[in-house]
């Protein structure tokens, strides 16, 4: 379990929840609430995105119900081109959740590699490691996806992601290299370390699962970063993914807010909100799960405080 | 309840507090502190002792007014008697009046080596913070002259105002916090371990520096530590807590020539007598109780190598036991016509079948194979496994059904069989 | 002064950096850029030989050694000459870029300013007074926080620029007024201003308040929060001097990574205000492949964040005097 820089509790004694097994207590977080409420939300985008698709018509289909109000015919409106709204949003969910899932796990591979390496090995690779994470951290991202994907023709939602990640490790390879600097010097590592074991396996043993709630929540954290990372791009017209963000795009060029048609431009955006909620949910219980101290005092510290 | 520990008949009573219970509310209410009461007279030094765990420091919240949520008094009075007024029942403050009374009259003195100053302000400003809050009329050169005062008292040059904590030496932070504590001249000093994370030579500074300013100034002192053996120097009477109870109380000279409590007496054989053959270091082996169950009978009963039937059923209040007051059912009369085993009178402790550290002389305590956390605190003494994190999640000693609070006294009819 | 230093040179590494990535993106991606630039814009206005050969130069295509190519980028980066816009060609694009940039500074400067300080004290409240209404408000806060800029813009601009009809619904000033210092263009600007400046807010403000909040709650627990209260002082100076002092501090040492999301959603919040800022430019840049407008863009936004952390870094050294360690 990870620390917390100042393990004084009010009493004045050490709390015994921040360290007290080299196992994270998973089984707390199952009953947590939020993270229920978190998985739910996700979890029904997620199936939205691998079977949505195959069950709506195509979303392009042209037609000339032209900018219509959202009736039972259609469920959410039609565009200025008569096309479905709510067919485009079914097939817009899976561009925005892949984009998001592909750069939260390429984010977080780099970050691991170049955060918990750095921070084990130390010295001058160490050094540089964290030079070049921040100053991927002070560049402002958006300009440079922005740059670098419109010098890029191809634009799939791969390709799309693979830029995204460019920007999107350095700030969770900062974190994860603080943590490894402090379990570094943890007695249980200088007893391996002492006993000869190896390098990758005090890494791969030692440090990594003590990491893993650390990293889970940079993953959600790097999960949401890509979402809106792509609808920011597919909103200023870099979008290839066919995303949330394509949609707020041709509602932007297609003067959909002076027309009035908020069921064009709204939902695509709730339902980003929506999936940004949902994981911010998750990451709020690894957070408590991480730091108990910020857990709302249910149950009292089962200290005979001293 | 009794109040047995008030024996300070006859002399000025500064402090005194009466049947005092602190809960820490939740799903298994922890009963943190249970019915304590003691008298502190003007100017002598009463040292609680107690591994973690024991609530001594619980204890000194609560007569400070410094719990928190979910901590909170269940129970019991603590009074301040000023030398020119009527008693305050401590409790009764609140808002301003509790603001203005702090400092003014209980002074506390934190462990200066952790956390206990404001890392980013001035060692000047967090002086000249109790001077604002507390003498507004002082002018800003009045402040700066008092704040110079204050450090000097302690022995460190005025040039060190403007230092910030991080560019002092603990022990050097430890005088700032006793200075700042000295401010506003006191009646009553509570130290929480002011002298834990110091290297002994500097504990030895800041022990004599105590004694001198209360040679000078005359405050009264709770001191509380789980060093037992820095108490009996310089304590003038002692109290030693277990499972948030005084389990013994007495003037610390007795205490240390003739311990009563099982408790006391395992914890005096953990260290090595000031004077005297050096003996093999024992602890007291087992880990304090789970106060968030009920206790039926004697917290101790896991730990104690002379339990017996009663002890199991009668959770035992302090009574006379020999030169000091004791709360083991050993000392009760009716349960035990023939009085204490030969073997506690003696002053052994022999441990039950529980037993499992006896370490050589300076040899380290034993290894917790669970907890592998960092040790926390450098010079904390071979007091066996007085690991927190065993002591609070793990240590379960088997207690069932709903008992009555606490031990009725005297116990009825010789205690439930 | 040796964090000052470092910090100095840490910078000077960031910037280094920057000027460079921009060098090499146009050379490191396969392909004539230049044709792709005639391609996109060929059903437009023919390009003159003059804009040609600047597009060339700009994009490297020329047959010098790298070293050399990269030589004279930086000449012509001191000078300020980053080529000819495409876009609104023959203007340069360091025109451009001082048109809209003063827009895009004032407005997110001071929505981020607004921004940090209400998150901060709403965090510092929220965090004090645990368990109270304030606090309970934490939950909504994800929420906002994980709404698009650029998305809640387009929500407020429909219900109070066009349902509610409060706000204007694009530019920022009226074209009635003259752009200078005169009193009806700044009042028109304010004007104008509000709702973009507002949902930068409302959107951004959350991540402060939930990152001070925390922290807060951790610093709370802290040994000197309790010293303080034992001494008598007055709440809120144990709020304000003891508790919050502590913990902003990281809220402060982590503002690059915050403002770089204030930063990105600033730059769709102009586009859906019409906004005449750099994110305006911006999307003019990529509807019309102007390359150069782009890296002028890409190394101004650059330049400014890298300032702005400089000087908050330098704001950290005051409020934390452990960094002002000697040594």
């Amino acid at each position: 379990m990870a620390t917390i820089e100042t393990p004084r509790d009010v009493t004045g004694e050490v709390v015994p929840v921040v360290v007290p097994t080299r196992r994270p207590r998973w089984r707390g977080l199952l009953r947590s609430r939020k993270l229920a409420a978190g998985l739910a939300v996700v979890g029904f985008f997620a199936v939205v995105a691998v079977l949505g698709p195959l069950l709506v018509d195509d979303p392009n289909l042209v037609s000339d119900d032209r900018l219509l109000a959202p009736s039972a015919e259609h469920l959410l409106g039609t565009t200025t081109t008569g096309q479905d709204v709510f067919r485009q949003l079914v097939v817009a969910t899976r561009g925005s959740m892949l984009v998001g899932l592909v750069v939260g796990l390429l984010a977080t591979v780099v970050s691991v590699l170049v955060g918990v390496l750095g921070g084990y090995a130390g010295g001058h690779a160490d050094e540089s490691l964290s030079l070049v994470s921040n100053v991927f951290l002070v560049l402002p991202g958006l300009p440079l996806v922005v740059l670098i994907t419109d010098y890029v023709q191809t634009r799939g939602a791969l390709a799309i992601a693979l830029i995204v990640s460019i920007t999107a490790w350095a700030g969770s390879a900062r974190v994860l290299r603080a943590q490894t600097l402090s379990l570094r010097s943890r007695d249980y590592v200088d007893a391996a370390r002492v006993s000869g074991e190896p390098g990758w396996r005090i890494v791969t043993f030692e440090i990594l699962p003590n990491l893993l709630p650390l990293i889970a929540a940079q993953f959600v954290f790097a999960v949401i970063g890509g979402i809106l990372t792509e609808a920011a791009l597919a909103f200023l017209g870099l979008g290839g993914a066919g995303s949330w963000g394509t949609m707020l795009y041709f509602a932007q060029n297609s003067q959909a807010l002076s027309q009035g048609a908020w069921w064009w431009f709204v939902p695509p955006g709730l339902c980003i909100a929506l999936v940004g909620a949902g994981l911010a949910l998750i990451n709020f219980s690894l957070d408590e799960l991480i730091n108990p101290r910020l857990r709302v005092a249910r149950r009292p510290r089962r200290t005979g405080p001293a | 309840m009794t109040l047995d520990t008030t024996a300070v008949t006859g002399t000025d009573v500064v402090l005194s507090v009466r049947d005092l219970s602190v809960v820490y509310d939740g799903a298994d209410p922890v009963r943190a502190v249970r019915d304590v009461s003691f008298d502190l007279a003007r100017g002598e030094v009463l040292g609680i002792a107690g591994e973690s765990g024991c609530g001594k420091s619980t204890l000194a919240y609560a007569i400070t007014r410094l719990l928190k949520p979910p901590g909170r008094v269940a129970s019991g009075e603590v009074v301040f008697h000023p030398a020119d007024g009527p008693p305050v029942d401590l409790s009764t403050l609140h808002g301003e009046p509790l603001r203005r009374f702090r400092w003014n009259r209980v002074a506390m003195v934190f462990q200066g080596a952790m956390n206990a100053l404001n890392p980013v302000l001035s060692v000047r400003r967090q002086l000249a913070d109790v001077f604002t809050a507390h003498r507004p009329e002082l002018r800003r050169a009045e402040r700066e002259e008092r704040c110079r005062e204050l450090l000097d008292l302690v022995g460190i040059g005025p040039e060190r105002l403007s230092a910030y904590p991080h560019e002092l030496s603990g022990g050097m932070r430890q005088r700032v916090l006793i200075a700042m504590a000295m401010a506003l001249r006191p009646d009553v000093v509570v130290m929480d371990e002011p002298t834990t994370a110091l290297d002994v030579v500097v504990q030895r500074d800041i022990l004599e520096e105590i004694d001198r300013l209360r040679a000078r100034f005359g405050f009264a002192v709770v001191f509380i530590t789980h060093d037992l053996s820095l108490l009996l120097e310089i304590s003038d009477r002692l109290a030693v807590m277990y499972g948030g109870r005084i389990v013994e109380y007495g003037r610390a000279a007795d205490l240390h020539a003739a311990p009563a409590h099982p408790y006391t007496v395992g914890l005096l054989r953990s260290f090595p007598r000031l004077r005297g053959e050096r003996t093999v270091l024992h602890g007291v082996p087992g880990s304090p109780p789970d106060l968030s169950r009920p206790l039926t009978g004697c917290a101790f009963t896991a730990r104690c190598p002379y339990v017996f039937d009663a002890c199991h059923h009668t959770d035992p209040s302090l009574r006379v036991a020999g030169t000091t007051r004791a709360a083991c059912l050993h000392y009760d009369p009716a349960l035990r016509p023939d009085g204490p085993p030969e073997a506690l009178r003696a002053g052994r402790f022999d441990s039950g079948p529980a037993e499992c550290a006896v370490e050589e002389a300076g040899g380290d305590p034993p290894v917790d194979t669970t907890g592998r956390q960092p040790r926390r605190e450098a010079a904390e003494p071979p007091q066996a496994s007085t690991d927190p994190v065993t002591a609070q999640a793990e240590s379960a000693p088997e207690r069932d059904g709903a008992a009555p609070e606490t031990g009725p006294w005297p116990p009825t009819g010789g205690g439930t069989r | 002064m040796r964090y000052l230093r470092r910090k100095a040179l840490f910078y000077l590494v960031a910037v280094w950096a920057a000027v460079t990535l921009n060098f090499l993106i146009p050379r490191l991606i396969k392909g004539n850029p230049v044709d792709a630039v005639l391609a996109k814009t060929q059903n437009m206005t023919p390009m003159s030989p003059e804009a040609r050969r600047a597009l060339e130069l700009q994009f490297g295509v020329s047959d010098d050694p790298l070293w050399q190519q990269y030589l004279g980028y930086l000449g012509n980066l001191l000078r300020g000459e980053f080529g000819l816009s495409v876009a609104y060609y023959p203007t340069p694009v360091s025109k451009v870029l001082s048109q809209s940039l003063p827009w895009t500074v004032v407005m997110v400067g001071i929505a981020t300013v607004l921004s940090v300080l209400l998150g901060i004290t709403l965090g510092m409240l929220a965090g004090w007074r645990r368990g109270t209404w304030l606090d309970a408000l934490v939950p909504t806060t994800t929420f906002l926080a994980a709404i698009p800029y650029f998305w809640l813009a387009l929500v407020l601009l429909y219900l109070l620029g066009g349902v509610l009809g409060w706000f204007p619904l694009n530019s920022g000033y009226s074209y009635e007024t003259t752009i200078g210092f005169n009193w009806p263009f700044l009042r028109s600007a304010i004007y104008h201003g509000i709702l973009p400046a507002a949902s930068i807010v409302l959107a951004s403000v959350a991540g402060w308040l939930l990152g001070m909040r925390n922290m807060m709650v951790s610093t709370m627990a802290e040994d000197y929060v309790l010293t303080a209260e034992a001494k008598g002082l007055r709440p809120g100076r144990i709020m304000v001097q003891y508790a919050a002092r502590n913990a902003v501090l990281p809220s402060v040492a982590g503002f690059a990574i915050t403002l770089g999301f204030v930063v990105s959603g600033s730059i769709a919040t102009e586009i859906v205000f019409s906004y005449p800022g750099v994110g305006m430019s911006l999307v003019a840049a990529v509807a019309n492949a102007d390359y150069p407008l782009l890296q002028g863009i890409f190394l101004v936004i650059s330049l400014a964040v890298l300032g702005a952390n400089f000087v908050v870094d330098l704001l950290y050294a005051v409020i934390d005097p452990r960094t002002r360690q000697a040594g």
